[in-house]
Formats: C-alpha cells, sequence, structure tokens
C-alpha cells in the first residue's frame, strides 16, 4: 500500500509545485494548498498504513495486543488541515484584496512595498 | 502509564502560554472597551515576564523543568520543558514585547485597537512563548502556526496597498517555510515514531545509517532558514517588515527571526548533533552571505525602516556561525547575539518610529536636522548604532568577540573575517543614518522638526538600559548563555528531565 502513497505524494507534491512556480498569486495560492495535502499524505504514509485493525485497547489490557492502525499520523494531519485550512482562507482572501488594491495578479507587477523606483541614499551633504 | 498530578510548581512551564491566551480571548472579549485593552495586555505581559524570570531561575538552579500534560508518559503525552535556552529567549521576548505595549500606545491609533492589535499582540505572544518552551516536534509546528497567523493579523493591521502586497509575499512564503518543517517532521515521525525531542535525542544515535536522518535535518535547515530570513530565503522580510506599523515591526524585528534561530539551535544542535557536523559546511556559507548582504543591502536603503530589515537579515547570518561551528563557546555566542539582537533590533524599529515621528519623514533624502530638535534622541541613536554595530560600550560586541574567536579557534577564518566585515559595513550604514539625520541641516527649510513625545523615547530607553548592561557587565550573561549552549550541547539533563525514571 505504501508504494502507492508514496507515488500519489510525488504527484502531489508535483503539481503543487508547478503551480507555486507560477507568477499568478491564485495560482500560486492554489499551488500551496495543493502542496500542504502531499504533506498531510506523507505524513499519513510515513505512520504505517495498517488496514482493518482498529487500535483500541480491550477493557482488561494496558497496551494494543496486536498490530492495529496508527491514529497518532491522523490526529497530527487532522491538526494539520484546520490549521491549513484556515491559513488558506486567509491567504485567499488577501490575494484577494491585492488584486482590489493593487489591481494586478501577476507577482512581477506586484512592487508596492518595493518601488523599482526608489531612490538611492544621498552621497552628501 | 500514567504519571503521578503534576507538581503545583510545575505549572509554571505552561504559566506564560496559558496567561498568553487566556488573556488573548479575554482581549477579544473586551474589543469595544479600547481603554482597558492596552493596561490589560500590559499587566498580563508583566504576569508572563515574572513567570519567565521563574522558570530562568528555576532552570538555573536545578536544570531542565519538565511538565508533561493530561498524566500521560512521556513521549505519549506532550511535553513542555523549559531548558536554560528556551527560558532566556522567553524571558526575553516578554521583555520587548511588554516594551513594545509601552510604545503602542502612542503608536497605535484608535483604528489599530478597534481591528484587535492587543488581541493578536497576545496571541502572538502565546505562539512565541510555546515555541521556545515546547518539547515536542509537532507541537512546535502549532506554535509556529499560531505566532505566524497572529502577526499576519498585526501586519495587515490598516489594509493600506504596502501592508497587502508585503503581507501576500511574507504569508505565501512562510506558510510555505512551515510546510517545509512539516515535510521534516513527517520523516522524522516516520523514522522515530516519535515526535518528542528528548526521545528523539535519544534515540538518534541508533538509527544512523538506517534512517534518512541528514535529509531530515536538511529539511530543518531550510524550513528554520527560511523563518529566520536567512540568505537565499529572506526576500520575505525586506519586503513586509517596513510596511506595518512601527511597533509592530519592533516585534516582527524583534521576535520572530529569533525563533528560526532557535529552533535551529534546537534541532541542529541537540537532536541532530553529527548531522550539523555534515551540514556545517552549507550553515557557514549561508552564514557568510547573509551578514555581508544583509549589511550590503542596509548601506543601499533610503528608507530607514527598511535598512532596519536588512539590519536584521545580517544579525541572522551572525547567528548562524554558531551552528556552522558547533562548539560550545560558539553556540553560547549566537544565544548571546540572539538576546542582543531582541533587543537592538526592536529598539532599532522604535528609533526609527521617533525618528519618523521628530523628522515628518523615513528617507534619508528628507531627513535633517534632528541633532538641534532633540539632543536625547541623538545620543540614543548614538548608543544604538554602537550597539547593533558591534562597539563598545553596548551589547553587540562581546557576543561578537565570542563568536569571531570561536571561529578562529576552529580554523574558520573567513567567518571570523565575514562577521567584522559586516560589522564595518553596518557601522557605515549607520553611521551615514547619524550624518544624514542628524548632523546635517534639515534639507528642506519648510519642514519642521520637533522633539519626539516622551511617548515614543521612554520606551526606547527602558530597552537601551539591558542593551548598555549587556554591554559594560557582561559576565552574568555570558555564564547564563554558557549554561544554556552546553545545555543544548549535551542533553544528559534535558532528557533526564523528560524522562525522570529511566535515569534511576
Amino acid at each position: 500500500m505504501e508504494p502507492v502513497f508514496a507515488v500519489l505524494v510525488a504527484l502531489f507534491f508535483g503539481v503543487g509545485i508547478y503551480l507555486i512556480l507560477s507568477r499568478h498569486v491564485i495560482r500560486i495560492v492554489l499551488g500551496i494548498a495543493i502542496f500542504g495535502n502531499a504533506v498531510n499524505l506523507l505524513i499519513f504514509t510515513s505512520g504505517r498504513i495498517t488496514r482493518a485493525a482498529v487500535p483500541i485497547i480491550p477493557a482488561h489490557l494496558d497496551a494494543l495486543p496486536g498490530p492495529a492502525a496508527n491514529p497518532l499520523p491522523q490526529a497530527l494531519i487532522l491538526t494539520a488541515i484546520v490549521i491549513s485550512f484556515s491559513f488558506f482562507a486567509f491567504v485567499l482572501v488577501l490575494a484577494y484584496r491585492a488584486y482590489q488594491e493593487i489591481g494586478v495578479d501577476d507577482t512581477m507587477d506586484m512592487r508596492i512595498s518595493e518601488p523599482t523606483d526608489d531612490r538611492l541614499p544621498p552621497t552628501g551633504y | 502509564m500514567l504519571l503521578e498530578p503534576v507538581a503545583a510548581a510545575d505549572w509554571l512551564v505552561i504559566a506564560p502560554v496559558a496567561i498568553a491566551l487566556g488573556l488573548g480571548a479575554f482581549l477579544l472579549m473586551l474589543r469595544h472597551h479600547l481603554r482597558w485593552q492596552a493596561a490589560f495586555a500590559f499587566a498580563g505581559l508583566l504576569l508572563m515576564l515574572v513567570a519567565d524570570a521563574l522558570l530562568l531561575h528555576r532552570t538555573l538552579g536545578e536544570g531542565p523543568v519538565t511538565m508533561t500534560m493530561g498524566r500521560w508518559l512521556p513521549p505519549f503525552g506532550i511535553s513542555f520543558v523549559a531548558d536554560t535556552l528556551g527560558a532566556t529567549f522567553a524571558l526575553i521576548a516578554t521583555f520587548v514585547a511588554l516594551v513594545c505595549v509601552l510604545f503602542s500606545v502612542a503608536d497605535i491609533d484608535a483604528t489599530g485597537r478597534r481591528y484587535g492589535f492587543y488581541p493578536f499582540l497576545m496571541l502572538m505572544l502565546a505562539g512565541v512563548n510555546g515555541a521556545f518552551l515546547t518539547g515536542d516536534v509537532f507541537n512546535l509546528y502549532v506554535w509556529f502556526e499560531v505566532f505566524l497567523i497572529a502577526s499576519f493579523g498585526l501586519l495587515i493591521l490598516g489594509s493600506e496597498r504596502a501592508q497587502i502586497d508585503g503581507a501576500a509575499k511574507y504569508a505565501i512564503l512562510n506558510l510555505l517555510g512551515t510546510a517545509f518543517f512539516l515535510i521534516g517532521t513527517a520523516y522524522l515521525y516516520g523514522s522515530f515514531g516519535t515526535l518528542n525531542m528528548a526521545d528523539i535525542a535519544t534515540k538518534a544515535p541508533d538509527l544512523r545509517g538506517v534512517a534518512p536522518l541528514t535529509t531530515i535535518a536538511s529539511l530543518y535547515l531550510l524550513a528554520f532558514a527560511m523563518k529566520a530570513a536567512a540568505f537565499p530565503l529572506n526576500f520575505w522580510l525586506p519586503a513586509s517588515y517596513h510596511t506595518p506599523r512601527l511597533v509592530t515591526a519592533a516585534l516582527f524585528g524583534g521576535l520572530l527571526t529569533k525563533i528560526g534561530v532557535y529552533a535551529l539551535l534546537r534541532s541542529l544542535g541537540m537532536m541532530f548533533p553529527l548531522e550539523r557536523v555534515t551540514l556545517s559546511g552549507v550553515i557557514e556559507w549561508m552564514a557568510i552571505a547573509t551578514m555581508m548582504l544583509g549589511a550590503l543591502g542596509a548601506l543601499a536603503q533610503t528608507d530607514i525602516r527598511r535598512m532596519a530589515g536588512f539590519l536584521v537579515i545580517s544579525g541572522v547570518g551572525v547567528m548562524l556561525a554558531g551552528p556552522a561551528i558547533g562548539s560550545a563557546d560558539a553556540m553560547s555566542g549566537t544565544i548571546l547575539y540572539a538576546v542582543h539582537s531582541m533587543l537592538a533590533m526592536a529598539a532599532l524599529y522604535l528609533l526609527a518610529g521617533a525618528i519618523g515621528e521628530a523628522g515628518g519623514s523615513y528617507m534619508l533624502t528628507d531627513l535633517g536636522g534632528l541633532y538641534r530638535a532633540s539632543p536625547l534622541l541623538a545620543a540614543m541613536t548614538f548608543l544604538l548604532v554602537l550597539a547593533v554595530a558591534g562597539l563598545p560600550p553596548a551589547s553587540g560586541l562581546w557576543p561578537k568577540v565570542m563568536l569571531a574567536k570561536a571561529s578562529i579557534d576552529s580554523g574558520a577564518g573567513l567567518l571570523a573575517g565575514a562577521v567584522l566585515a559586516s560589522g564595518f559595513l553596518t557601522t557605515i550604514a549607520l553611521g551615514r543614518v547619524f550624518l544624514l539625520a542628524f548632523w546635517r541641516d534639515a534639507p528642506d527649510a519648510a519642514v519642521a522638526t520637533r522633539p519626539p513625545p516622551v511617548a515614543y523615547l521612554a520606551p526606547i530607553v527602558v530597552l537601551i538600559v539591558p542593551i548598555l548592561l549587556l554591554g559594560v557587565l557582561p559576565e552574568r550573561f555570558v555564564r547564563i548563555s554558557d549554561i544554556a549552549a552546553s545545555g543544548l550541547i549535551d542533553s544528559t539533563a534535558y532528557v533526564r528531565s523528560v524522562f525522570p525514571e529511566a535515569a534511576r
């Protein structure tokens, strides 16, 4: 099962990085969303995939009797999903506001905070 | 699987984070009572400062203090561990934030308060303190995200065009940085099956050769260098740090990049010391490039706020010298420099605010005549120029001496030369600010210069006191940073604090 997931993770990373390398903010934002999901899948896979064994400890035992699905990666991913979802929402609004204010979606033209026609400091009195 | 209930005194470890989170939520409820916000934030930060100071006192006396959540046995429960390194950084960060609240009374207007400056500030401090005090890698990631999202809120307070432009770059690149942190953590969990830092430090020697530890260490270097704004991952910082209010910039420049440095020290210094040796060549070149390009960037700026951003970057380069060399002396120098940098960079941004208030502009082309307008401001600027450039009698001198000496001792002469050369370039860049803004007459006589209000000057004075103290009486500070560095390199005490029964 893990090799299949490894290929899937690679595919997600590839698509995400391709979109992030774009000059357009909206593609970068979408790329980051896919990149984040690639990371989530990676955590899931690195926790090893065990199917059809529920990780519930019987009442009279202290530990799991045998191999079972690993619940920890799922808890980690859940945290990461909540965080990345809220960040995605924030960055989407930010990108939209930037488009409204600056009027461009091309990062090469987003030079408001670092203007290209900046003066050099005076060389003398 | 269960521990004894946590001893009452050990709740201190979580106190700074709990106070900050609770007060952040409380201030959110008080959002219509703008007058009370600053007072409550100040009181809360004062409490946090006391808690951090007590923590530091305890770690100096009895070594690292651990509290594991929910009475679960570590590594199953999430541990909070305060060692000297974490407690020192948390203390200084909280102190800087306290001073920034003083400054914010004058700098943040009613609109900024209504948009939630103080709740964001408290939540960011919760993230900062949490990052310094946690003993769990995934928990560290969560605290990174907590201070990151609060910093987004602070950065776009006011919604100006430049802010939105800067915030877009800051947000996207920092999100990528934390994503790389998470990739490293996924491989870490896949290899170790644990996320507890003490557990990882114990198990790493057995897993060398089996698990891809160098890959994990490289990913952490990438992620934390991005957070710390080290070259070539620094381009988000000069794009964004000059856009918000000066007090926000002071908080960012003072605190946030140092969390990256802290995480680098914790991961490469404590968890993966041998992998650090493998990567030391890369880190050395990053350090040299960062400090030189930061200083050169500062030389090319007309806007003093943007110049401060490049000086933050240059300082990060100096701090990378410690992980590049790795000896206890070098790590100690880096820790001391981080303490100096938190104080001095925050003071520098606040000073830029005071200069802007006094001269009516942030541009070196327009400033002038400030010496006559406010001799006190000139004296403070002069002291800060010395501090940032690393000249006596201010705080920058001793950590630079320690780092230069450690570099020469380990045969890295180039690194020592770069530390000194970047200090020289910084002296020129800041000396020129003094020359143009203070000594010459105002280029446009129509622009009235005036002494800045006391509300702008007093917080800077409060920051200059420890800066001078560190410069004039360094022994105590050096001793603490030596303890912090030795606790990092020899993690036995840290591990024993998390797993007390294993030592028996």
